[in-house]
């Protein structure tokens, strides 16, 4: 069995320091070494984003991540994401909107919208549907989801002084 | 999108809104929780000490199993337990009845671990427990198994033949009416018939007579959660569960029953349930995840991948199915007649029963028959999906439905109107129905904007088709605890797949007169609360909702006599109206009177149970607006919208869910999902990016309407709504690819090949 690495991350804001084999995924050290649990695994194969975490920006499925790759990165997890008190525009949209049944899928679908939203605040409903499509939900047929991302994307306007779309 | 107040219109009820709670839309009260990823699903769950189990799996679709050889997995370092079959007691012949229909003890055995055969690739046979996941998936890896492969038998016609492989030996065919067993092992398990009326002569009367055959694929629920299961075996014996689950008795007492141990013995501790469908009843880890941890002394956890989910879990039958319709010359149906066969997968048990009272539930046919069987193939062993066997068959009677309107020069609107089943009709099965809201449904689909609209340009088509479930009542349990603020927590058995916990607290708020707000709702474990059925048959809001009706009436009556103990005047001066106790010169709020009777005396604890059959049965209508791709076959969907009667929408928000989700389902049924098998019976699809459910880009908004007829069989009118969404769509789909591109779609999925291809034939 290969040796143990030490990893050290910036996990919601804070530097982690964590070991772990270099088969491991960084799914299965957020879950079963650093506790957190907010990201599921659904398919260990990046088909249906349930484990999705935002890794320097960008929207990833941590079961297709190594966890050694995560060393010097800043990783957020769902966990990380409301504030002290209360919730973000993002995970109230989606309690408005009644966006979540069972809600497996739901910390990957908000953390895969909070990195999409991040680079696109402004989006039309095409442009949520397909950016999304990496994230899959069986129990709501997606319609709630949609208006909650939209909902939350308005709110997020309202707060911030520019809604112009980032040029890529 | 509709809401429940311009539904009332459609369905005709009264101005002032009825209810104070009901009809509104409060956050769920395990949003926080769901929200954050605070909530513990079933492998989020360390206990104490846990280790972690692998099972090995079956390479082939169809073997006897000769050796089993566990010695190199025993040996690994790190491994603690290796079990198979044989540390599994026997259950003999033994049928229990399991919440969804009787089982077959020896069956579920086997489907746990295989004792002599393997019936599908995937097929448990040996499981291990070990440090942490990859020492025990190594040592799966390791275990050596000597097979006698056999041909495999996939297609449920070539299984009933008379010279097909047999793959149970214990299995002989039931005649359902008679009870008259077959006298030699067949892959046919039972045979069911059910006639009405003088079939012959309603062909006789018919001046229009469509006859079709159809087939429809194997198709998973596909739960993005995989099924997960921890258990320890204490050293006193006693087994505690945790797992996600649509019903912790149903667990309960299937490992109890598989184990051999009694009842009380076990408990089940519900977690998180990521999405079910049907498919979280049966168990397929927890009895083995049990007997690992007896043998290593641990609690353990068994995890499947999604390939283990797809494989050997689940599906819903494929099926073979034969509709043949008759219709006089004013469009009224005069005969109809049905020939079903459902793969049960390895083990008997496919819904073929309700598919053949549901193939024509729509409609008030005079003279009909039905004839269904459940047969035996080498896939997995079939499980309920969301109104099991109704989608198979409607997708069958309503193509049928669309080809007769087609024939009669009939907008298939008002053939369904002029024919729809309603108040007194009598299904062909023999049951005659309740009040029912087919017609409202369907004129809520007429009179829809949508309906309505427009719709032009090559290659479009609008399609429409109903559907039917019965929905189910069983039984169910909860106990309210009033709390010194006034506060109630509400503890209920019924595990929680999609809200259901906000739409029972509604229901209790709403007979007490209280806001939902000031309810905990609790889903808790076996031991904390009286039995419950699974969550499971749309019966959830219905039954749990009227045992919730029933703990806030007791708490009416406890607060009635003990306010009258406190005002010193008669308990029949006192009674409980609107939210209040009122008694002679007084009127004091539930909040008020609960806070004065936690200083005067004992606790308030109000008990509910249910055990009502009358959930009304519910219908669905679906219209879809499709454009098909010329060149690929592809389907896309513009537009969509699904009415469904539900009685009375306790939580709007999450009906809409309901009948959203459903429909998707459905969407995904019709165009996509299916498993693809190789001639060895290996499944070449089994993940997600190829089997293939819908994604977000596939599809539009899905509209709805909400129908109202209250069902005169609860206390707030609920009908069931989780089921009858699925059913429509596959059919629907298929009427609008035919005035799309004027060709017919007889199999599912209508997948661009398929469509293409019919394309391709229909220019040659």
């Amino acid at each position: 069995m290969a040796k143990k690495r030490i990893v050290t991350a910036t996990i919601n804001g804070r530097e982690e320091e964590f070991l772990c084999q270099p088969r491991q995924t960084l799914l299965e050290v957020l879950r079963n070494t650093l506790n957190l649990t907010g990201a599921k695994e659904g398919c260990s194969n990046g088909n249906c984003g349930a484990c999705s975490v935002v890794m320097d920006g960008k929207a990833v499925n941590t079961c297709m991540v190594l966890a050694v790759e995560a060393e010097g990165t800043e990783v957020e997890t769902i966990e990380g994401l409301a504030p002290g008190d209360g919730l973000d525009p993002l995970q109230e949209a989606f309690l408005e909107n009644a966006a979540l049944q069972c809600g497996i899928c739901t910390p990957g679908y908000i953390m895969s919208a909070k990195a999409f939203l991040d680079k696109n605040p402004n989006p039309t409903e095409e442009e949520i549907r397909f950016s999304m499509a990496g994230n899959l939900c069986r129990c709501t047929g997606y319609d709630k989801i949609v208006r909650a991302i939209q909902q939350a994307a308005e709110v997020r306007c309202g707060k911030t002084a520019s809604c112009e779309k980032e040029t890529v | 999108m509709a809401t429940i107040d311009e539904t009332k219109t459609d369905a005709g009820s009264g101005d002032a809104p009825k209810y104070k709670v009901i009809g509104t839309r409060p956050i769920r009260h395990d949003g926080a929780d769901k929200v954050t990823g605070r909530a513990l699903y079933g492998a989020d769950i360390k206990v104490k000490g846990m280790i972690y189990g692998a099972i090995h799996r079956s390479p082939h679709a169809h073997a006897v199993i000769k050796s089993i050889d566990i010695s190199k997995a025993e040996a690994l370092p790190g491994v603690r337990a290796v079990a198979t079959s044989a540390d599994m007691p026997e259950p003999g012949d033994k049928i229990a009845e399991l919440g969804e229909g009787a089982v077959n003890l020896n069956h579920l055995s086997s489907n746990n671990l295989a004792r002599t055969k393997v019936l599908y690739k995937g097929h448990p046979i040996a499981a291990v427990a070990a440090d942490n996941i990859h020492i025990a998936q190594e040592a799966a890896s390791l275990i050596e198994v000597e097979y006698e492969v056999l041909p495999p038998v996939m297609d449920v016609l070539k299984a009933m033949e008379d010279d097909a492989p047999v793959l149970n030996p214990d299995v002989h065919t039931e005649e359902a009416v008679s009870g008259e067993m077959g006298d030699k092992p067949s892959n046919i398990a039972k045979h069911l018939v059910y006639e009405k009326g003088d079939i012959a002569k309603g062909f006789a009367d018919a001046k229009y007579v469509v006859e079709k055959e159809f087939r429809t694929a194997t198709v998973h629920q596909g739960y993005i959660e995989p099924h997960v299961a921890t258990s320890l075996w204490n050293n006193d014996g006693q087994i505690t569960v945790w797992t996600s689950t649509q019903g912790t008795f149903s667990v309960r007492q299937q490992v109890a029953e598989l184990l051999d141990v009694p009842l009380a013995r076990v408990k089940v501790v519900p977690m998180e349930i990521g999405g079910g469908f049907g498919g979280k009843i049966s168990v397929y880890l927890a009895p083995v995840a049990a007997v690992l941890s007896r043998k290593s002394g641990a609690p353990v956890q068994l995890v499947m991948d999604r390939a283990d989910v797809l494989q050997a879990t689940g599906p819903t039958p494929g099926s073979y199915i034969k509709v043949k319709m008759g219709a006089d010359a004013d469009g009224r149906i005069t005969a109809a007649e049905a020939w079903l066969a459902y793969e049960a997968g390895g083990y008997p048990g496919s819904p073929i029963g309700a598919g053949c009272m549901c193939v024509f539930s729509c409609y008030d046919v005079p003279n009909g028959r039905v004839e269904g069987y459940d047969v035996c193939v080498n896939k997995p062993r079939t499980n309920a999906y969301r109104a099991p066997g109704a989608t198979n068959a409607a997708f069958a009677t309503e193509t049928v439905v669309d080809e007769l309107c087609e024939q009669i020069g009939m907008a298939p609107i008002d053939f369904r109107l002029l024919n729809a089943s309603k108040e007194g009709t009598r299904r062909i099965d023999g049951v005659t129905y309740p009040r029912i809201g087919l017609v409202e449904t369907l004129e809520a689909i007429k009179n829809s904007e949508h309906f309505n609209s427009a719709l032009e340009g090559d290659n479009k088509g609008r399609g429409i088709a109903c559907g039917f479930w019965f929905n189910a009542g069983l039984k169910s349990a909860v106990t309210a605890t009033v709390n010194s603020d006034g506060s109630v927590g509400l503890l209920e058995g019924s595990t929680d797949i999609g809200g259901s916990r906000t739409a029972i607290a509604m229901q209790f708020a709403e007979t007490l007169g209280i806001a939902a707000e000031d309810i905990k709702p609790a889903v808790v474990d076996t031991d904390s609360v009286g039995y419950t059925d699974v969550t499971g048959g749309s019966r959830v809001t219905y039954a749990t909702g009227w045992a919730a009706y029933e703990a806030g009436k007791d708490l009416q009556r406890q607060i009635v006599a003990r306010a009258a103990e406190l005002w010193e005047v008669d308990p029949s001066a006192v009674s409980y109206e609107d939210g209040c106790v009122v008694g002679p010169d007084k009127r004091v709020p539930f909040k008020e009177i609960a806070i004065e009777l936690s200083l005067t005396g004992e606790p308030l604890v109000g008990r509910g149970v249910s055990n009502h059959n009358e959930p009304g049965g519910a219908f669905g209508a679906h219209v879809v607006d499709v454009e098909v791709d010329p060149d690929t076959g592809k389907v896309d969907i513009l537009r969509y919208t699904a009415a469904q009667d539900c009685g009375t929408a306790i939580h709007p928000a999450y009906v809409e869910g309901q009948i959203q989700g459903g429909a998707v389902q459905g969407i995904g049924w019709g165009l996509n999902e299916e498993y693809w098998y190789d001639t060895e019976g290996s499944m070449r699809n089994a993940n997600f990016l190829d089997y293939r459910i819908p994604t977000c880009y596939d599809l539009p908004m899905i509209e709805t309407i909400i129908v109202e007829v209250p069902n005169p069989g609860h206390p707030f009118g609920v009908r069931g709504v989780g089921e009858v969404p699925i059913v429509p769509p596959p059919a629907a789909l298929g009427a609008a690819i035919h005035e799309a591109v004027d060709v017919r779609m007889y199999e599912l999925p209508m997948s661009p090949p398929r469509v293409l291809h019919e394309l391709l034939q229909k220019q040659s």
